[in-house]
């Protein structure tokens, strides 16, 4: 017990909790594209709803969501914590700092970029998670995304969340395997190249989704909107 | 060449401080940026003006003292490179100088560029040291060292705790100093004994101080003048790791 709480008391254990919890949300990204991607079948939803009620209906799935949950808290809140703190540290501050010749810019933003992120999942659960799962009348997936993605201004904040998503990646990354200690001569290079497919093509996959049901899927809905 | 230098000035550690600003004129361009500093204090000095206060000792790169911040990079400019390894012809003639102590909580300014670094000297403390037996010295190639092994503990040994990595991190991180600390020992046979309790205490210490959280946004590597690399910052994490998941012997 002792032990635990001074590994979640030291700097280093902080850390090593966060990267644990944001590669495992990572690994869940990759699955919930895999998931989504089935919307471009083009067969107004159904192969990407079975997908969702096989999900559901799955008790080691229902288990691992209550994880997730608990890992983008414990991943937010240490990351509020450390950066509050880390705040503290230079009271009297420098009158030319040049922090911006020796850093990338991704890397001084993970708290503004992670906070986006927070609200987008907070308006994401929303509008997906709590009716389809606790809502009053059985609703449609597949019609629910319709519906919500023929707003352009909910469709600019998905993209503009989820390419923020990927700059926190950018960062985050690279950051987490160095935090747990992999980071050294031999990884390095096959950490960078799957960097590129975990912060650009993934978030960028998920983007074109709310493009694409804005431009391509506009009528279908106006058709299934007339049925209902 | 002649420059305009508007440096931070503080009688002692409860002063408030503010900046001064001064000119020199006919400084060397072959000169140090300690030694254009030397220009400075003899003018105050025959002025009768209190001159300013900054750390120095080897001047040659090796000792650590003379941390400052110039023109918002410590150490001034140029790459691993101390203060007083910094020439003045890397500057242009005439441009204005920002210079002021190291920032952080645990590095309080005690008097102009002095900083109070003794945090460091506490962290070393704590277990920044090996046993060994007292008596006749052990035959130098008794124990085997990898050159792998050798070589990357001499590259962490190379730090000489000036706190560029601190002054030039965002959150104050002391990282890469008890990294390369903790490095130099642990890949070394002698450092085995107290391996596990070594970064225990010393990252005790290093939090204890009030030093931050890295970010690794590697700010530290950039700045230090002996090139010292965040490969051993994920070592540290390693080490500290290992001695959180593994039984205590
Ligand atoms: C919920 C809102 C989120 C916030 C407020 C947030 C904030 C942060 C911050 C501030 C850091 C840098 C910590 C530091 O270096 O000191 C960070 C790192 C990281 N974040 Fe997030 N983040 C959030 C969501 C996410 C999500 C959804 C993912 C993954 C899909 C993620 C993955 C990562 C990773 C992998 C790291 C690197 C961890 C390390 O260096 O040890 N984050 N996050
Ligand atoms: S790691 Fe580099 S910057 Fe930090 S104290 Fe050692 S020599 Fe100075
Ligand atoms: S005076 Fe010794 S390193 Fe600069």
């Amino acid at each position: 017990m002792n032990s635990i709480l001074a590994f979640y008391n030291s700097s280093i254990g902080k850390k090593i909790m966060m990267s644990l919890t944001g590669l495992f949300l990572i690994i869940f990204l990759v699955e919930h594209l895999v998931g989504n991607l089935l919307l471009y079948a083009n067969d107004g939803g159904h192969m990407f709803e079975a997908y969702g009620a096989f999900l559901v209906s799955n008790p080691v799935i229902r288990t691992i969501e209550i994880v997730l949950f608990a890992a983008v808290l414990v991943h937010a809140l240490l990351a509020v914590i450390l950066w509050y703190r880390n705040r503290q540290t230079r009271p009297d501050k420098y009158e030319l700092y040049r922090l911006k010749d020796n850093t990338p810019l991704a890397s001084r933003t993970t708290i503004i970029t992670g906070s986006v992120i927070f609200i987008f999942l907070v308006i994401h659960l929303d509008s997906f998670f709590l009716p389809t799962r606790f809502g009053a009348e059985k609703v449609s997936s597949y019609e629910l995304i319709l519906m919500k993605f023929a707003n352009p201004w909910y469709d600019l904040f998905y993209v503009v969340a989820l390419l923020l998503l990927g700059y926190h990646l950018k960062h985050g990354f690279q950051s987490a395997f160095q935090t747990l200690g992999l980071r050294n001569r031999k990884y390095t290079p096959l950490i960078d190249g799957l960097a590129f497919i975990v912060w650009f093509l993934i978030p960028l996959a998920f983007a074109t989704i709310p493009v694409y049901f804005y431009f391509f899927q506009q009528a279908t809905s106006a058709v299934l909107m007339g049925v209902h | 060449m002649k420059f305009t230098l508007k440096i931070w000035r503080q009688k002692n550690q409860n002063d408030p401080g503010r900046f001064v600003t001064y000119e020199v004129n006919n400084i060397s361009a072959d000169a140090s940026f300690l030694e254009m500093l030397d220009v400075l204090n003899n003018e105050l000095v025959q002025k009768g003006e209190d001159p300013v206060a900054f750390d120095h000792d080897c001047r040659e790169g090796i000792c650590g003292s003379c941390g400052m911040m110039i023109n918002g990079r410590a150490h001034g400019e140029g790459r691993s490179m101390a203060t007083c390894d910094v020439r003045m012809r890397m500057y242009k003639d005439g441009e204005d100088l920002v210079v002021e102590p190291w920032r952080a909580k645990p590095f309080p300014v005690v008097k102009d560029l002095v900083v109070d670094r003794r945090a460091f000297d506490r962290i070393m403390q704590a277990g920044g040291f090996i046993s060994v037996k007292t008596g006749a010295a052990p035959e130098a190639n008794a124990v085997p060292v990898p050159k792998a092994n050798a070589d990357e503990a001499m590259d962490a040994a190379a730090c000489i705790g000036c706190g560029a990595c601190v002054a030039s991190c965002p959150n104050s991180s002391a990282m890469l100093f008890v990294a390369a600390k903790v490095s130099q020992f642990a890949l070394l046979p002698q450092g085995q004994p107290e391996r596990r309790e070594r970064v225990e205490r010393m990252i005790e210490q290093m939090d204890k101080e009030g030093f931050g959280a890295c970010s690794n946004n590697y700010a530290c590597e950039a700045e230090c003048p002996k090139g010292i690399s965040v490969t051993h910052i994920a070592r540290l994490n390693r080490e500290f790791l290992r001695a959180e998941f593994t039984e205590k012997a």
